[in-house]
C-alpha cells in the first residue's frame, strides 16, 4: 500500500541499516520515503526545522523535545540511518528478537532501550540523573495552564520521592526502570506500522 | 385494520407511529366534537381528540422514549453496564405488554415506512455528517471487502446451511424453498449501523477496529439491498423460472445500485455545498438546507431504487468540509445539534418500538431449530468470514488486524432494525413463512443487541485487560504513561502514518485548485479580518471562562499578579474543596475513571499526607493532556464535546510557537541564557498569563461584564513584554541547541522555521488545514478561523503571545518589530 516510489536500492547501506535497526526492507522502503518527503530541499538530510514543519509536533507538548532526540550531541543535521536508528526504538518486540545470541548488541528495540529512550527525554543535561528540576519542567509541558505553579512543583516531588531510591533527590535510569517495572513498555512504547 | 392503515404511503409518519392510538379511543369515551357541536349550537369548550390524536400520540411517545432515556441515566451503574439499545427494547417490551393488556390487539409497530422514510435517514445522515473522513477513507478498501464479500458470504452461507438442514428434515414441515432460504439469509446477514453505533459507542474499541465495523454497517446496505431485491423477485418468479440471465441482472444491478447511490449523494453533497455558499443573507434558514437537501438526496435514490444509505451517507461526508466552512458559526451550532438530537432520537425510538413490535402474538411462529440454527449460523460464519478476510487483507494492509481485533470484529456483527424492517416487508402471499422469518429475525435483532451487546464491554475489556490488570496508580507510572503516549504520537507523525499520501495529496490538490473554489465562499477561502475576528471572540470566551473558573474556586487568587511574581499566591487551606470539586468535575466529565479514582478515595481518606497524595492524583488526572489519538477519532452519536480537545491543542499549539518564537529572539538578540536559568517560575508565570489570562493584574474585583473595559491595561502590559525576552528565554535550555540551529543555519536570523518568508508559503498553504485539524475530524464551534490562522503573518501574531484585547494585534505587532513581520512558514498539516 502507500506509494513505492522509491526503491531499495535508492538507500544507501541498506543491508547494515536493516542489520542495525530490525526494519523490514518494505518498511526502510516506507521510511525513506517518508524522510525524502521530510527533506524539503532535497539536502539529503533532516534539520530541525524539517522536523519542526510537522504540523502535529506544534501541539504536542513533547515535540520539541522529541525533535531534539533526532539530533544527539548537538548536532545540526541527521541523515537517513541517524533518522531510522531513533525510530528503531519503537519497532514492537518481536519473537525473534528476544531468542539473539546474547554476542550481539542489545536491539535498538529492548524494553531497556525503549526506556533508556524516554529517560534521555527527561535528562537534558546528560547526567544520568532526572533531578527534580527536569521533572519539573518535564511536567510544565505535561499539564495544562490550570494547574498552578505551587501544584506543579508538589507533584514533581512527589514524583521524584516515589521513584527516588537511595535518597539523592534524583531519579537514575535504575530508580526510572524500576518505577516503571509494572508497565508493559514494550507496548506502550512500540508503534504497529514500524515493523 | 390498524395495522394496516399505517402500511399505505400516504400514512406516512403520523399514523405509522400512532396506528390508531386504540389505547386512548377504547378506554375513553371520545366526544366526537365538532359534527355533533355544531348541531347544539355554538360551545365554547370541545373536546375535539379524533382531530389532534395522530400527532398527540405520536409526541406522547417521543416523550415517553426521551423520559425513559432520563431514567436510564439516572443510575450509572445501569448505564456502565448495560447498553441504552437492551434497556430501550426492553422498555419496548414492557410498554407492548401494558397496551396489549389494555386491548389485546398490537395496536404500535415498527412500519417499514415509518422506518425507512422518518426514522433511518437521520441516523445514517449524522453518521455521514460526522464520519471521521480520513480514517475512513483511509480503511475503505478493509471496509468494502468486509461490506461487499462479507455480507455475501454471510448471505448464502447462511441460508444454504438453513437448507442443508431444512433437507435433512430437523425443521419439520414447512412450506419453504431454497430460494426463501436465501431471501432470509440475505435480510439477516447484514450488519446493522444502527444496532452497530448504538453498542460500539459505548465500547471503546480503537478507532481502526471502529471504523471498520461502522463502516462496515454502513456500506454493506446496497449488498442487502440488492440481494434482498433480487430473491424476493426470484421468490415471487418462481424457482424454476429463475434464468442465469437473471443472475447476471442481479450482479449488473448490485452495481448500479452501489455506485448509482453513491453518484447520487455526491451530486447532492455538490449541490449542497453550492447552495450553502450563497446562504450569507439567509442565516437563518442555513442549516434547514443541510436537512432537506440531505434528506432529498436520500428520497431521490429511493425513487430510482438505488441504494439510499449510501446516497445520503456519501452526501454527508463529502459536504461535511465545504458546509462546515460556509456557514455561520452559528448556524454549525445548530446543524450539529440538531443532527444529534435527531439521530440520537430516533434510535430511542427504534430500539423502543423493535421491544413493543415484538409483543404480538399473530406473527409469533416458534420451530426452535430454526431458530437456534440460524442464531449459530450467523454467529459461526460472521466469524469464519472474518477470520478468512482478515488473514487476505492482513498481507496488504499496513495495520495489522489482531486475533483481538478479529474477535471484536466477528462479535460485533449486530443485526438490528434494518433487518426487522425488510423481514415485515416481505410479502405474505409469496413467502409463505413469513411469520417464521418475523419472529426469527426478532429473536435474532434481541440476541444480538441485548446478549451481544451486554457481553461485548466486558469481552473487550478482558481482552484487554491482561496487560493492564494490576495497576495502582503511582504517580511516576501516570506521569510517565501519559509522556510515552505523547511520544508515541509524536513518532507516528515523524514516521509518517499508513500510505495513502500520494492519492491523498493528488486529492488535497484537486481540491483546492478546483473544488473549493467552486464550493467554498470567497470569505471562507481567505479572509483575515473576519478570522482576526472570531479569534477574538475565541479569546474572550477564553477569558471568561477562566474567571468563572475563579469563581467556581471562590477567589481569583489563583491569578498571580505581576507584582507577586514569585508565587506564594495561591491559597491552598481549602485544598479539600479543590478535591471535591475535581471529583464531582470528574464525575461529570469521567465515569470511568472516577471509579478508579472514587476507590482511591475512599481507601485513603486518613491522613493527610494521603489525602495530598490523592490531590496530586487528581489534578493529574484531570489536567494532563491527553495524547492526540486518544480524543481525535471517534464518531460519537451522544457526545459533542470538541471544546477541550480545542483548548488543549490551542493551549500546546501556543506554548509550542512561542517557545519556538523565544528560542528565535534569544538567538537573534544573542541573549544570554545561562543567567536565566532561575527566572523559571517568571517565566512560567508569564506563560500562564499569556496564554490564558491576558493579564495578571486582572482583579478579584473586576466582575465579567467590565471585562472590555480593561482592555487599555491589557495592551499596557502586552507591550511590556519585548524587554522581558530575555527572562523568558530562560526556562528552555533543550531549546539552546535549536537556537544555535537557527543562528548558524541563517545568519540572518530570519530562518527560524516559523517565521521563514521561506517557498513553504507557496503552493499548498492556503487551502491547508492547520496542524491541530487533520481533515475529517470533530466539528469545532470555529472552524473557519481555525482553519485559516496560521497561514497569515497577521495571525500569527494572534497566536503568539495569547491575549485578549481586541485591539491589540496592532499595537502589538509595533511592539513587535518589523522584523518578525514575515510570513509564518505554515507547519505542515497533520495528514503528512
Amino acid at each position: 500500500m502507500g506509494s513505492r516510489s522509491s526503491h531499495a536500492a535508492v538507500i544507501p547501506d541498506v543491508d547494515s541499516i536493516r542489520r542495525e535497526t530490525g526494519f523490514s526492507q518494505a518498511s526502510l522502503i516506507r521510511l525513506h520515503h517518508r524522510f525524502r518527503a521530510l527533506d524539503r530541499n532535497k539536502k539529503g538530510y533532516l534539520s530541525r526545522i524539517d522536523l519542526q514543519q510537522i504540523g502535529a509536533l506544534a501541539v504536542n507538548p513533547l515535540g520539541d523535545r522529541i525533535i531534539e532526540s533526532f539530533f544527539p550531541n548537538g548536532s545540526q543535521q541527521v541523515d537517513f540511518p541517524g533518522f531510522v536508528r531513533v525510530l528503531a526504538h519503537f519497532r514492537p518486540v518481536e519473537d525473534e528478537d528476544t531468542d539473539l545470541d546474547p554476542k550481539k548488541p542489545e536491539p535498538l528495540n529492548s524494553r531497556r532501550n525503549k526506556l533508556h529512550y524516554a529517560f534521555q527525554l527527561y535528562d537534558l543535561d546528560r547526567d544520568g540523573k532526572i533531578s527534580r528540576h527536569e521533572m519539573l519542567q518535564v511536567l510544565r509541558l505535561m499539564v495544562g495552564v490550570q494547574v498552578t505553579e505551587e501544584q506543579l512543583e508538589n507533584i514533581a516531588d512527589r514524583t521524584v520521592q516515589e521513584a527516588d531510591e537511595d535518597g539523592d533527590g534524583a531519579v537514575s535510569f535504575l530508580e526510572f526502570t524500576k518505577s516503571l517495572e509494572k508497565m508493559d513498555v514494550e507496548q506502550k512504547m512500540s508503534i504497529r506500522i514500524l515493523k | 385494520m390498524w395495522g394496516l392503515r399505517a402500511r399505505g404511503p400516504g400514512g406516512g409518519l403520523l399514523l405509522a407511529l400512532v396506528l390508531g392510538g386504540l389505547l386512548w379511543t377504547g378506554g375513553v369515551e371520545v366526544e366526537p366534537g365538532g359534527a355533533h357541536g355544531e348541531s347544539q349550537g355554538f360551545q365554547v369548550v370541545t373536546f375535539e381528540w379524533a382531530h389532534v390524536q395522530d400527532p398527540y400520540v405520536i409526541a406522547l411517545w417521543v416523550l415517553v422514549a426521551s423520559l425513559a432515556k432520563i431514567g436510564f441515566h439516572l443510575s450509572h451503574k445501569v448505564t456502565s453496564v448495560v447498553p441504552e439499545s437492551a434497556l430501550l427494547i426492553v422498555l419496548g417490551l414492557v410498554l407492548g405488554g401494558i397496551v396489549w393488556a389494555a386491548d389485546h390487539i398490537a395496536s404500535f409497530t415498527l412500519t417499514p415506512t415509518v422506518f425507512f422514510f422518518y426514522l433511518l435517514p437521520p441516523i445514517v445522515l449524522d453518521a455521514g455528517y460526522f464520519m471521521p473522513n480520513r480514517l475512513f477513507f483511509g480503511n475503505l478498501g478493509t471496509i468494502l471487502l468486509y461490506a461487499v464479500v462479507g455480507t455475501v458470504w454471510n448471505a448464502a452461507t447462511t441460508g444454504l446451511s438453513l437448507y442443508g438442514v431444512f433437507l435433512s428434515g430437523l425443521m419439520g414441515d414447512l412450506q419453504i424453498g431454497l430460494l426463501d432460504f436465501l431471501l432470509f439469509g440475505s435480510l439477516i446477514a447484514a450488519v446493522d449501523p444502527v444496532a452497530v453505533l448504538a453498542v460500539f459507542e459505548e465500547v471503546h474499541v480503537n478507532e481502526v477496529l471502529f471504523i471498520i465495523v461502522f463502516g462496515e454497517s454502513l456500506l454493506n446496505d446496497a449488498v442487502t439491498v440488492v440481494l434482498y431485491n433480487v430473491f424476493e423477485s426470484f421468490v415471487s418468479l418462481g424457482g424454476d423460472n429463475v434464468t442465469g440471465v437473471d443472475c447476471v441482472k442481479g450482479i449488473v444491478s448490485f452495481f448500479v445500485v452501489s455506485l448509482g447511490g453513491t453518484l447520487v449523494g455526491v451530486i447532492f453533497a455538490f449541490l449542497l455545498s453550492l447552495v450553502t455558499r450563497f446562504t450569507k443573507h439567509v442565516r437563518i434558514i442555513e442549516p434547514g438546507f443541510v436537512f432537506v437537501i440531505s434528506y432529498l438526496s436520500y428520497l431521490t435514490s429511493e425513487m430510482l431504487s438505488l441504494s439510499a444509505i449510501l446516497a445520503i451517507t456519501f452526501c454527508g461526508i463529502c459536504c461535511q468540509k465545504y458546509v462546515k466552512a460556509n456557514i455561520s458559526e452559528q448556524s454549525a451550532t445548530t446543524v450539529r445539534y440538531t443532527m444529534k438530537m435527531l439521530a440520537s432520537g430516533a434510535e430511542t425510538i427504534i430500539f423502543m418500538f423493535l421491544g413493543i413490535s415484538a409483543v404480538n402474538p399473530f406473527i409469533w411462529t416458534w420451530n426452535t431449530a430454526f431458530v437456534l440454527l440460524t442464531l449459530v449460523f450467523i454467529s459461526v460464519y460472521r466469524a469464519i468470514g472474518v477470520v478468512l478476510q482478515t488473514w487476505l487483507l492482513n498481507r496488504y494492509r499496513m495495520v495489522q488486524l489482531e486475533p483481538i481485533d478479529q474477535v471484536v470484529l466477528s462479535y460485533g456483527g449486530l443485526r438490528g432494525a434494518v433487518a426487522f424492517a425488510l423481514v415485515v416487508l416481505l410479502d405474505g402471499e409469496k413467502v409463505k413463512e413469513k411469520n417464521l422469518f418475523v419472529s426469527t429475525t426478532i429473536i435474532v435483532v434481541f440476541f444480538t443487541v441485548i446478549f451481544q451487546g451486554l457481553t461485548i464491554k466486558p469481552l473487550v475489556q478482558w481482552l484487554k485487560v491482561k496487560r493492564s490488570e494490576h495497576r495502582e496508580p503511582r504517580l511516576n507510572e501516570k506521569l510517565h504513561g501519559r509522556a510515552f503516549d505523547h511520544i508515541l504520537s509524536a513518532i507516528e507523525d515523524i514516521s509518517g502514518q499508513i500510505g495513502h499520501n500520494y492519492l491523498r495529496d493528488k486529492w488535497s490538490h484537486f481540491d483546492r485548485k478546483f473544488l473549493s473554489r467552486v464550493l467554498m465562499r470567497r470569505s471562507a477561502q481567505k479572509s483575515r479580518d473576519q478570522i482576526l475576528n472570531v479569534f477574538h471572540e475565541l479569546n474572550l470566551k477564553d477569558a471568561i471562562s477562566y474567571v468563572a473558573e475563579g469563581e467556581r474556586r471562590g477567589s481569583l487568587a489563583f491569578i498571580r499578579s505581576p507584582s507577586t511574581d514569585n508565587m506564594v499566591n495561591v491559597d491552598f487551606t481549602p485544598r479539600s474543596s479543590t478535591v471535591e470539586a475535581s471529583v464531582s468535575y470528574l464525575l461529570r466529565e469521567n465515569v470511568s475513571a472516577v471509579c478508579l479514582d472514587m476507590q482511591s478515595l475512599q481507601q485513603r481518606r486518613r491522613s493527610i499526607r494521603d489525602t495530598e497524595d490523592m490531590v496530586t492524583h487528581h489534578t493529574l488526572q484531570q489536567y494532563l493532556y491527553k495524547p492526540r489519538q486518544e480524543y481525535k477519532h471517534l464518531y460519537s452519536r451522544h457526545e459533542l464535546t470538541p471544546t477541550e480537545d480545542e483548548k488543549q491543542d490551542r493551549e500546546i499549539f501556543h506554548r509550542t510557537m512561542r517557545k519556538r518564537l523565544e528560542s528565535f529572539k534569544s538567538a537573534k538578540l544573542g541573549l544570554n541564557q545561562k543567567k536565566a536559568a532561575k527566572m523559571y517560575k517568571r517565566e512560567r508565570a508569564q506563560k500562564r498569563r499569556n496564554s490564558s489570562i491576558p493579564n495578571g493584574k486582572l482583579p478579584t474585583e473586576i466582575p465579567v461584564q467590565n471585562f472590555t473595559i480593561k482592555e487599555k491595561d491589557l495592551e499596557l502590559s502586552d507591550t511590556e513584554e519585548p524587554p522581558n525576552y530575555d527572562e523568558m528565554s530562560g526556562g528552555i535550555e533543550f531549546l539552546a541547541g535549536v537556537t544555535k540551529d537557527t543562528a548558524s543555519d541563517s545568519p540572518a536570523g530570519i530562518d527560524n522555521p516559523v517565521f521563514s518568508p521561506d517557498e513553504a508559503l507557496d503552493r499548498s498553504l492556503l487551502a491547508r488545514v492547520p496542524p491541530w485539524l487533520s481533515p475529517g475530524e470533530t466539528v469545532v464551534p470555529s472552524q473557519r478561523a481555525r482553519t485559516q490562522i496560521p497561514l497569515s503573518p497577521g495571525t500569527f501574531r494572534r497566536l503568539t503571545p495569547f491575549r485578549l484585547s481586541s485591539k491589540s494585534v496592532d499595537s502589538f505587532l509595533q511592539a513587535d518589530g518589523p522584523e518578525e513581520r514575515a510570513p509564518a512558514a505554515k507547519p505542515e498539516s497533520t495528514h503528512m
